[in-house]
Parts: C-alpha cells; structure tokens; sequence
C-alpha cells in the first residue's frame, strides 16, 4: 500500500494551542509522526530577564492560562529560596489549596474534552458545567478566574475567611457527589471503554525512556509524583494516595484522571480545616542575593521544572521553564504508530497538551499527486461514523 | 439596499457564527471563549455558533498577541473567511500586546495584522464581556443597516 503523508495542523480553532504533526500514513494505520513545535512562541525567557522578580511573577503566570499557579509557585519557591526568605505557614497553606483547586479544574476540563473528541458531547456539556464551581472557589479566593495572581513573594495576597471556607466546601462536596457519577462512567459505561480501552497504548519500558511525566506516566504504571516523592508547600503532611494505572492506554490516562480528582477533594478538605494561623505575608528585599536554583513541581499536566539564576539585582539573569507538555510529546509519536487514523484526536488529547493543537490535515497521495483537506472537525466526524459503524454510538445513550 | 444584502445583514444579525484562532495565547481567553458557549453562559441560545472552518463564519474571535510565526497563518484563515466578516481581538494582549508586549517573537496586538472591529479588554476576558462585545458588534451591525 502506497504511504501518505499528513500534515496535521498548525491552526485549531476549538480548543487549543498550536502545533504541527506530519502523519505518515498506510492506509488508516500511522506509520510514522513528526512533531514540529514553535508556533507559540513569544519569547518570555528572555522577556523575563527585562524585568524585575515581581513584574516577573505576572509575566510567569501567562506562561499558560490552565496550569497558572504551578508555574508561579515554582518561580516563587525559587526566589524565595534564593533571599533565604521563610515564608509562612499559612501561606504554604493557601498555596497548596489554589493549587488543588487548579488541578480539580484541569482534570475537569480535560475529562470534558476527552467526551467531546470520543464524541460523547452530554459529558463535555456536564463537566464543563460542573467545572464553573471549581472557577467560582477560585474566584471566591482570589479575585480572578483563571490567573489567580494569588502568589506574592514573600508569602500570597489574600486571606482566606472563615466564610469563604463554608463557600468552598459546599462546592467541593457538590462536586464530590458529581466526580463519583464520572467515575462510574468512565469504568463501566461499555461505548467509552470501546473508546478508550487499547488505544493509543505506551507501555511502562517506553514511559521510562521517552521521560513521561504526570498522570501520561501514572496510566503506564510509574508510580511518579512529585508531591510523594519530593514533598513541597505543605505536601508531606497531608493524607492522600499517589494514583497509577497499569493498562498503559487513554483508558488509564482517563482513570487515574478521575481518581485523582478525589485525592485533591480530600486535600482540600484537609487543609481547609487546618489552616495554621499566623500571616500570610513576609517581607522581602527586591535585590536577590546572587546564586542558582532548581525547583519541581507537580503541575496538572505532570512535573514542570524551573531554573533561575540570579546576579545581585532586582532582574533575574536566566530563567528557564520545561513545561510537562514538552516531555509527554515525545511519548506521542510513539502512541500514534500502529494506531488508527480515527484515534488520532483522542490520543493526543489524551495528554492534555498545553499547547497542541490540530485544525486540519491535508491527506496527500503522492502516486496520484491528490491533496484532500481535512478539518479539526470533519476528522472528529469521520472518527465517530468509523466507530459507529462498529457499534460504537453515544446517541443512543 | 439590494434584497440579497439585506438577507445576509438578517441571516448575520440572527446567527452570527464565530471562528476561534489562537495566535500564541496563554489559554486562559480561549477556555473562556470555549466557557461562553457551555451551559452556565450558553451563547449557542442567541445563535451563536462555534465553527472549525473559516469559510463558515461570520466573526473571527483572536486570542493572544499574535507571534510571528502566526501572522501569516492568521491572515490566510481571514482571507478564507466570507464577507460580511468582522474580527474581535479577545483579551489585553489580543488589544495591545499586553504582558508579552516587547518580547521578540510578538507583533503586539492583532489590530497590527487585521483590521478590528471589537475589542474585548480584560486578562483574561470574563466570558460575560465576550457575550457584551458580540451583542454591541451585532448592535452596530443593527445601525448600519
């Protein structure tokens, strides 16, 4: 059969960011993926090094609008540790709560795109839906809905009331009630597991070389993370289980999802009713002592690493960012080869890239020179008519 | 106005269908935009549609500051787009830049590749100024006609 290849983005207009896969195809079967990256770039390292820390900590949370806290809290952890500042208890406290609520928001949308590339859009709408309780806490706390600006250096901005308090846990225990309904969902309803189940498979050994991180990992069976493994904020105090999943596929990656959402239920709860007292705040020199720092953290998406120099001033000399996306790509290829065509969307939303994004392919047959443009969204169509026709159909749920 | 000018104001004014482009930015306007369109604001109920093709729709809605790597791709999806088109630049860096104003990889603000028609401030936008900006595009549309 003659090879085709695909050219797989860079535009997407749904849902996320951009970037590029060449598919090589063999009739339906993916022999062979290139991914190019780089259409999102703006150059914030560099930016970075303009600016002072704290207009720096602004600058850092627009790394990515999902996973906003994770990537100020690490940038802060290192600042903090280079002015040998001791920051608060309570402010660790509250740190650890936002980040939580972030990653209860993360994997609620994620869930929902999930539905929405199987084509089960009822689930998208519900979660979605459900998701605006996680926003409204955060909005509740913070003042904004999606970048927090919670953190400050030296400590965080605002004080969580006891009321606020009473606000949050109505909600966590609504969702609570709604995570279980996913959970069932996910395990036992028959059309997502044909979905799901042996799709976009990355067995342990490759997890390990390919350097995946996060809950792509924990579906493999790794058990890594870096809150149990290298406790942070207020981390090694608190009660709760590291997930992992050893079926390797978007089955997993759906599962140990869910699951951990209602690890970070119980994590909230904990720290909402032991807040330790004392301030939120300290204050610190906006001259950093000159020296290095490496900081990891567990973001949404799976660990994000920061390094920063610093020289004396109040402007860092060299920032540097991986992101978790970066390291679960390198996995991708390896899950779309062998893989359907059809499966292309789920699996490489199965990640939840931070800045994927895939508007059209264009199917190329060299032997007759023919071009055929598909859409983000034909190509979810032809996904759905392909399992329909082998009984795979939400529409009669 | 001919008949037909006046039947694509009314089919416009009844269903304005947006498209959603990022140009590099955070994510955070496009969950929002993408948040407008889910139950607890439900813009579908005005007629308002989001569409994966540029060839279907009437506003294009862009996010982040444009990267350069994405100007041209940008421009090329506006061209597909039919006229009567309109562009709202969605969020403080789509307006201006915003945070990410001087770095090298930007041309701050979109309105520095397309002609705008609405700007829609806010970092990132609350979705109830995306339904704001869409109601006083499709009120402008009204005056016109």
């Amino acid at each position: 059969m003659s090879k085709i290849t695909i050219p797989f983005g860079p535009q997407h207009v749904a849902l996320k960011e951009p970037e590029n896969f060449m598919l090589v195809l063999e009739g339906e079967q993916i022999t062979g993926s290139t991914i190019n990256l780089g259409y999102n770039h703006r150059g914030m390292e560099k930016a970075a090094e303009g600016r002072t820390y704290i207009q720096d900590l602004y600058l850092i949370e627009r790394v990515c609008g999902i996973c906003s806290h994770s990537h100020t809290t690490c940038y802060i952890t290192n600042v903090e540790e280079l002015a040998k500042c001791e920051t608060p208890k309570r402010a660790l406290a509250i740190r650890t709560l936002v980040a939580e609520l972030e990653r209860v928001h993360s994997h609620l949308l994620w869930i929902g795109v999930a539905g929405y590339e199987m084509g089960f859009e009822t689930l998208f709408m519900y979660t979605w839906r459900d998701r605006e309780q996680v926003l409204d806490c955060l909005e509740l706390l913070s003042g904004n809905r999606v970048h927090y600006s919670i953190n400050t250096i030296g400590g965080v901005r605002r004080d969580v009331s006891a009321e606020q308090k009473a606000e949050v846990m109505k909600r966590i225990n609504y969702l609570v009630e709604r995570t279980n309904y996913y959970i069932k969902l996910a395990t036992e309803e028959p059309t997502v597991l044909a979905r799901t189940q042996n799709v976009g498979k990355l067995p342990k050994n490759v997890a390990i070389e390919r350097n995946a991180v996060g809950p792509t990992a924990r579906a493999s069976g790794i058990i890594s993370d870096v809150r149990k493994d290298d406790p942070y904020l207020i981390y090694g105090e608190l009660d709760f289980k590291a997930i992992s999943h050893d079926t390797c596929d978007v089955f997993g990656r759906l599962v140990v999802r869910a699951l951990e959402l209602v690890e970070s239920y119980k994590i909230i709860k904990q720290v909402l009713n032991n807040l330790p007292e004392g301030p939120i705040a300290v204050k610190v020199p906006m001259r950093i002592a000159p020296g290095e720092a490496v900081n990891h953290y567990e973001a949404p998406r799976g660990e994000d690493i920061h390094y920063l120099k610093s020289n004396g001033t109040d402007k860092p000399e060299r920032l540097k960012v991986r992101a978790p996306t970066l390291a679960n790509l390198q996995s991708v290829s390896y899950m779309l080869e062998g893989g359907w065509m059809a499966d292309v969307p789920l699996v490489i939303a199965a990640i939840d890239p931070c800045m994927s994004c895939t508007d059209r392919a264009v199917v190329w047959d060299p032997k007759k020179g023919k071009k055929q443009t598909y859409g983000w969204e034909e190509l979810r169509k032809l996904a759905i008519e392909q399992y329909r026709r082998r009984g795979v159909d939400f529409t009669r749920l | 106005m001919k008949t037909i000018d006046k039947l694509i104001t009314w089919s416009l004014l009844k269903s304005p269908w947006i498209l959603h482009f990022n140009s590099g930015a955070c994510n955070g306007c496009d969950i929002e935009v993408v948040d407008a369109l889910t139950p607890k604001y439900d813009i579908e109920r005005f007629g308002i549609l989001q569409k994966a093709v540029p060839r279907h729709a009437d506003i294009l809605v862009v996010s982040g500051p444009v990267t350069r790597q994405q100007a041209k791709r940008l421009r090329t999806i506006y061209e597909q787009m039919p006229e009567p088109k309109f562009v709202m630049a969605v969020g403080a860096c789509g307006c201006s830049g915003g945070v990410f104003d001087g770095c090298y990889g930007v041309i701050p603000g979109v309105d520095k590749t397309l002609p705008v028609s609405v700007y829609i401030p806010g970092c990132p936008v609350r979705p109830e100024a995306i339904i704001d900006g869409v109601v006083k595009l499709i009120q402008s549309v009204e005056g016109k006609k």
